[in-house]
């Protein structure tokens, strides 16, 4: 013995093409925000984008740079000077590296883009609630900072069947967010538009969700470590044809490995669900650990995130309503521990890795027994490991990654 | 006869074990883990091997585990402390338990079935309330030798809550009651007592109880006081603090040289 096993991950070729494309997205993003007569909206990740981008807006997506805040592991230096100004270092660390980011003028977007030198400057910064109410109160600080109008949408939470009731408040709110934009925009709101860009993010959705059932097959051609990268696109650019064009070329290369048997991890023995946000500072390190464990980790409730099976171009209102709200974070117990069960069937899982994120609560999904009640309903034992998903303070990689091994140990004894 | 090894290298402390064929520890030692766990590890096989009078120690299957696991050259192979604690035990136990370990930076629930498997576990989090480390911190605040604890604690007259989370909360509660008068004893037994509760919030305890580890090893009374606490008996194996080594040879000795061979 004496070092850990190395282990090699299987490099997925479209990659570079996602590189290219979330470049040329970030490049268009910082020339709208140099060029008066284009509109530049902050959107929530699962928030109303396709309307934005239907008004002619460019749409940036806050929670998608605190992601690249985390993986680059910049959150950490950055996440203080936001404690310094009265954001507590236990609420979202998103939200806390992100305005650290601005206050001491580091991205990363200006390390990976040449000439990009800071975050696009809102026109109107616009919120979903369905996640979290942390996103409000993020938006709302830079809507102070830069003097621009913040309005948005308050989902209902832990609810259980998505009901009439609740949806026509949600499209009714949508419906009222209208008047600010056009006003913002210069444009007058187009259904017909909408409706293109609801199309468009229609079969982003049904592609991406393609990609991740790849992963039903033995081995599993991809990794959550990798899926959340993938996700990208379907996060900053579904609405357009680009996004579907990148997930035909990579449902292509996942199909054909399914077909030449060729999976994420060399002799896959054990397949795990990740419950739960990304470590994103830790996401090469998990992923080659799991890898010389020889275990893959191929499901998630994160990356489904991004599935939205409702979008109907024929009924956008409703059907945008319906979509951001049957997410699993916005649902009661019941429904998530119905929807985890029926993955672990599908895709034939041994195990469940709950991750608790010390400052994610709302998807953290340990701490009201759940893995527990799995555990017992579906006989499948389940390993939580506390971390975060951008504070690497809150992470003990060596406990985290003995739990990771005993895990694998009890699993292979079994 | 042929030998078998297992080296646990903890947060604090360093512990080599050989046992022969008959699983009988015939050799042991605990150093401490220092700055350098390679060094550590070898200090205490080669006084365990010492201890036996093993003339040919390259011959002996070792298996590592502990945070330093990974350190140890000469190891044919690793397994966690949480898979080679639950051997351990169950090799003195064989039967359905809810095992504690109380280590110097962690403590752990192990859950095991009647057939010796590992059904779940659980570890503190980061937090080292209810760890060895806890304990050092308190002598250290009240100026006691460590080994002292153990005699302090069973000479208590009263019980004192000791209600604070973290180390360092108790720190200041401890400094609220030096400030009362409250006796030193009692201040001791105050803080056993949260280490127990620390304990029973991990996890429930179910089947029978076993308890292992240096913080037991060293600290038999809290064994006793855990008794009362949950009104049952507790096991507790012949060394407490080489279970996990101990399971480690085990390992060695089922020819299966640990996890990674």
């Amino acid at each position: 013995m004496g070092e850990e096993k190395k282990a090699v991950i299987k490099k997925i070729q479209a990659t570079g093409q996602m590189k290219k494309i979330m470049a040329d997205y970030f490049y268009d993003l910082d020339n709208a925000a140099k060029d008066d007569s284009q509109k530049v909206a902050w959107c929530t990740s699962v928030g109303p984008a396709e309307l934005l981008l239907s008004m002619g807006f460019k749409v940036y997506y806050p929670e998608n740079h605190g992601a690249m805040l985390g993986a680059t592991r910049m959150a950490s230096n950055l996440i203080p000077a936001a404690n310094a100004i009265g954001y507590s270092p236990d609420i979202c660390s998103y939200l806390t590296s992100d305005i650290g980011s601005y206050l001491k003028k580091q991205t990363p977007l200006s390390m990976a883009y040449k000439g990009i030198e800071g975050v696009p400057k809102p026109d109107v910064l616009v919120f979903n609630t369905n996640q979290c109410r942390d996103v409000q109160d993020w938006l709302s600080w830079y809507s102070r900072e830069f003097n621009a109008p913040i309005i948005g949408i308050s989902t209902f939470c832990n609810i259980g069947d998505v009901t009439d009731g609740v949806l026509s408040g949600i499209v009714h709110q949508i419906k009222e967010l209208i008047p600010i934009l056009e006003k913002v925009s210069g444009n007058k709101f187009d259904i017909d538009k909408f409706r293109e860009v609801m199309a468009r993010s229609k079969r982003c959705s049904e592609l991406w969700k393609k990609v991740l059932e790849t992963n039903t097959a033995s081995p599993a051609p991809m990794s959550f470590f990798d899926a959340t990268i993938h996700m990208g696109p379907a996060v900053v650019l579904r609405g357009s044809d680009t996004a579907n064009d990148y997930y035909e070329l990579l449902l292509k290369e996942l199909e054909e490995r399914v077909a030449n048997k060729t999976g994420a991890v060399e002799d896959e023995k054990f397949r795990l669900y990740w419950e739960g946000m990304p470590i994103w500072g830790k996401l090469r390190n998990l992923s080659e650990f799991f890898i010389s464990l020889n275990t893959a980790v191929i499901a998630s409730t994160y990356c489904n995130s991004w599935i939205f099976n409702a979008f109907d171009p024929d009924d956008p209102f409703l059907s945008m309503a319906r979509a951001y709200t049957e997410i699993f974070i916005v649902r009661d117990e019941n429904y998530k521990e119905k929807y985890i069960e029926d993955i672990v069937d599908r895709f034939k899982l041994d195990g469940i890795v709950f991750h608790d994120s010390k400052t994610c609560p709302n998807n953290s999904n340990n701490r009201y027994g759940m893995p527990e009640r799995l555990a017992k309903k579906l006989s499948v034992p389940t390993l939580t490991i506390n971390g975060d998903l951008n504070d690497l303070r809150c992470y003990s990689e060596e406990q985290a990654k003995t739990n990771i091994e005993a895990f694998i140990e009890q699993l292979d004894s079994k | 006869m042929d030998y078998y090894a297992g080296i646990d290298i903890g947060a604090s402390t360093t512990k080599a074990v050989i046992i022969d064929d008959n699983r009988e520890i015939i050799g042991h030692a605990v150093v401490d883990s220092g700055a350098d766990f390679e060094k550590a590890g070898k200090q205490a096989f080669d006084s365990a091997c010492e201890m036996c009078h093993c003339d040919n120690p390259d011959e002996i299957i070792v298996t590592s585990t502990g945070y330093g696991r990974n350190n140890v050259p000469f190891a044919k192979g690793t397994m966690t402390e949480i898979s080679c604690h639950a051997t351990g035990s169950y090799h003195y136990f064989p039967f359905t338990q809810t095992l504690i370990d109380i280590g110097g930076q962690d403590s752990k629930t192990i859950k095991i079935n009647e057939s010796g498997k590992r059904t779940n576990f659980k570890m503190n989090r980061k937090c080292a309330a209810g760890t060895g480390a806890f304990l050092e911190e308190i002598a250290i605040r009240l100026k006691i030798p460590l080994e002292q604890l153990n005699e302090l604690a069973e000479k208590a007259e009263k019980t004192i809550p000791i209600g604070s989370y973290c180390t360092v909360f108790t720190g200041t509660e401890i400094l609220a009651r030096i400030r009362e008068g409250v006796a030193v004893a009692d201040i001791v037994k105050g803080i056993f007592i949260s280490v127990i509760k620390r304990v029973l919030e991990m996890d429930t305890m179910d089947g029978n109880i076993v308890m292992s580890g240096g913080v037991i090893a060293h600290n038999p009374y809290l064994v006793k006081m855990f008794e009362e606490r949950i009104g049952q008996k507790v096991y507790v194996p012949p060394h407490p603090q080489l279970t996990g080594a101990f399971g480690a040879a085990l390992y060695s000795i089922n020819g299966k040289g640990g996890f990674n061979a």
